[in-house]
């Protein structure tokens, strides 16, 4: 649409020549802005393009370096679904993922509410540890944790080690919501009060409503987290193919089939695309939740 | 102060002590996860860094030698803290800088803004160890797409994750494509910078390279550093890409228990966090695994303070 009306613009009476440049200028502006964003794009999308045609391959043409399939096995999906042990991680993974965003939204909110609205001594000291932990790799602490998990509570080889922490508060989450809270002015707080509000009901019956935006920020990153997490499972779980997770699966899977590229990467998209979906459901609160964690206050 | 000298009276003491009480009600899910999964957990590793320990029998106490063994005789140790250093410098850079460029491309295009932001936005979405998978599948040498479309372009066609000195460049390339987080911060940042000062620029006649030194490069300065700062934390806990790039290319059956070659090939995709997985779970050489996660935490922990800083702004206090 831009670029027909810059084009045909010029050719107007009692246009000058000094427009007539500022025009063309735009013009090539447009061009060469979109054709940077198309070379962008496709470094962006053939990947995921390439993956889709390979998966969809025979079993031979999978092992050569043809980039199109002669024939269409959709049925290599359906395959890979059947695959021991798939259904497991996928159900596994929902587990994980819906009770660890749960218990983190629960568990944080009130933490997030007490730093950014609460005044007392310690506060930035509470603070700067919040970030330290958000902030720690998790290989620093995971010899003790495992020993924990596994000598104290004997619950290696299961999901519980992955999920149980998830109820004492997750720092980013904390960090997040706070981050949202403080945009929340004193006088909606205070006229709770004054309705005689304690502040558990003000937490849940302004506070939260407010919040919902952050809250589904803090609750998809989480539930993405949990999606994608390789290295708890790994530590914690894999000892037992029954607790296993699709993170953890799918490299075993590869293992399993390691010459068939068109089945791998049919699990591969398989893993992918429930979060690709929720996505495209939940952009919006996602991409605000982006902006929200370190930008501003 | 005049109200320090003056005697509390009980009815405000009580109001302070419900106050105090509501404060630890509200903190306790926090206070309870910060003992058992930071500081009892932090405190073990410093301790089991000093005691000889397989994690079967009891520890005893080995005083340095662990520290020693770690950084005079486990030979990847050097080899490990260098693929993370060159992480650092290499793929934070280019990250920080590739995300910059695709946020203002995007903040320049008019048409179809929509889809370009959803297409370079996508990748960060996939798992991992699925966006790994696929681009080993991409770049393996045989028959993977990229080095059949150079090959049709008559360039050379890499061994990638089966060449040392390719590795680290196919895992930054791996990088670059989940780039979608910072496309968003940026974009944010940009769209922030004030109008006016654009048409200020304008009017003292500034270029397009002007107005980005002077006009948006002072502006979003303090996202850059934020994106760099955490680039580095981030890129020290580099672990699910490396160990799966390297299982994948090394032909390993993930999940069977088979011991593949540490940081395949040759060690050029070894880091700090695989060590201690290696040390402490495969080696069952508990203390020295415990030596690496202090110097882990020393490092990440110095990179940490940059951001807590009050004066870089990132944290806003009140």
């Amino acid at each position: 649409m831009t670029i027909t009306s810059t084009v045909r613009l010029p050719a107007r009476a009692g246009s000058t020549a000094a427009a007539r440049v500022a025009r063309r200028r735009a013009a090539l502006h447009w061009v060469a802005v979109h054709s940077l964003a198309i070379a962008a794009a496709l470094f962006f999308l053939l990947p995921f393009v390439f993956v889709l045609l390979t998966s969809v391959m025979s079993d031979q043409q999978a092992l050569t370096s043809n980039l199109w399939p002669t024939e269409w096995h959709w049925g290599n999906y359906g395959k890979v679904w059947r695959t021991p042990g798939f259904l497991t991680w996928w159900r596994n993974t929902l587990l994980y993922a819906a009770g660890g965003t749960a218990l983190t939204v629960v568990s944080s909110l009130p933490v997030a509410y007490a730093l950014a609205k609460f005044r007392f001594r310690g506060r930035n000291l509470a603070l700067t540890a919040v970030i330290s932990m958000m902030m720690l790799p998790p290989q620093v602490t995971v010899i003790p944790m495992y020993l924990f998990w596994a000598k104290q509570m004997h619950l290696t080889g299961s999901l519980w080690p992955l999920v149980i922490p998830m109820a004492f508060g997750d720092a980013f989450s904390i960090f997040l919501l706070r981050q949202f809270l403080l945009t929340i002015p004193k006088e909606y707080l205070e006229a709770a009060r004054i309705d005689g509000c304690g502040d558990l009901r003000t937490l849940v019956r302004v506070v939260l409503p407010m919040a919902k935006p952050a809250i589904a920020a803090v609750a998809l990153f989480q539930f993405f987290f949990c999606w994608n997490d390789y290295f708890g499972p790994q530590i914690y779980s894999s000892e037992n193919p029954g607790a296993w997770t699709l993170s953890y699966g799918l490299e075993s899977f590869k293992g399993a089939h390691h010459t068939n590229w068109n089945l791998t990467m049919a699990a591969t998209l398989l893993v992918t695309a429930p979060v690709l979906v929720l996505f495209f459901f939940a952009q919006k609160a996602f991409i605000e939740g982006v902006t929200l964690t370190g930008v501003k206050g | 102060m005049a109200l320090a000298s003056t005697p509390v009276p009980p009815a405000l003491k009580a109001k302070r002590r419900r106050e105090a009480a509501r404060t630890v009600a509200f903190l306790s899910p926090w206070l309870i996860g910060f003992g058992v999964f930071f500081a009892y957990p932090l405190i073990s590793t410093v301790y089991f860094s000093f005691m000889r320990y397989d994690g079967f029998t009891a520890p005893t106490f080995n005083g340095l030698k662990n520290w020693d063994y770690v950084l005079n005789e486990y030979p990847s140790f050097w080899t490990g803290l260098g693929n993370t250093l060159w992480l650092v410098l290499v793929m934070v850079t280019l990250r920080v800088a590739f995300g910059l460029g695709i946020g203002l491309l995007i903040t320049k295009v008019r048409t179809g803004a929509g889809f370009f932001r959803t297409a370079f936005y996508l990748p960060y979405l996939a798992p991992p160890v699925a966006a790994t998978m696929a681009f080993a599948f991409l770049l393996n040498p045989g028959t993977g797409p990229v080095n059949h479309l150079l090959g049709d372009l008559g360039l050379p066609q890499p061994g990638w994750f089966t060449d040392p000195s390719w590795s680290k460049p196919a895992l930054t390339m791996l990088a670059l494509w989940g780039i979608g987080d910072l496309m968003v911060i940026f974009m944010a940042a940009l769209l922030d910078v004030p109008k006016e000062q654009y048409e200020a620029a304008e009017l003292d006649g500034a270029g397009p390279w002007q107005k980005f030194r002077f006009v948006t490069a002072p502006n979003i300065s303090p996202i850059v550093m934020f994106a760099v700062v955490t680039g580095v934390i981030q890129t020290m806990q580099y672990y699910t890409q490396a160990i799966v790039a390297g299982k994948v290319a090394s032909g390993v059956i993930g999940g069977s228990g088979q011991q593949f070659e540490p940081g395949y090939p040759h060690g050029s995709t070894w880091t700090l966090p695989q060590m201690v997985y290696n040390l402490g779970f495969q080696r069952f050489d508990t203390g020295s695994a415990c030596v690496v996660a202090v110097i882990l935490f020393a490092i990440s922990m110095a990179f940490t303070s940059l951001l807590l800083r009050r004066k870089s702004g990132f944290i806003n206090e009140d």
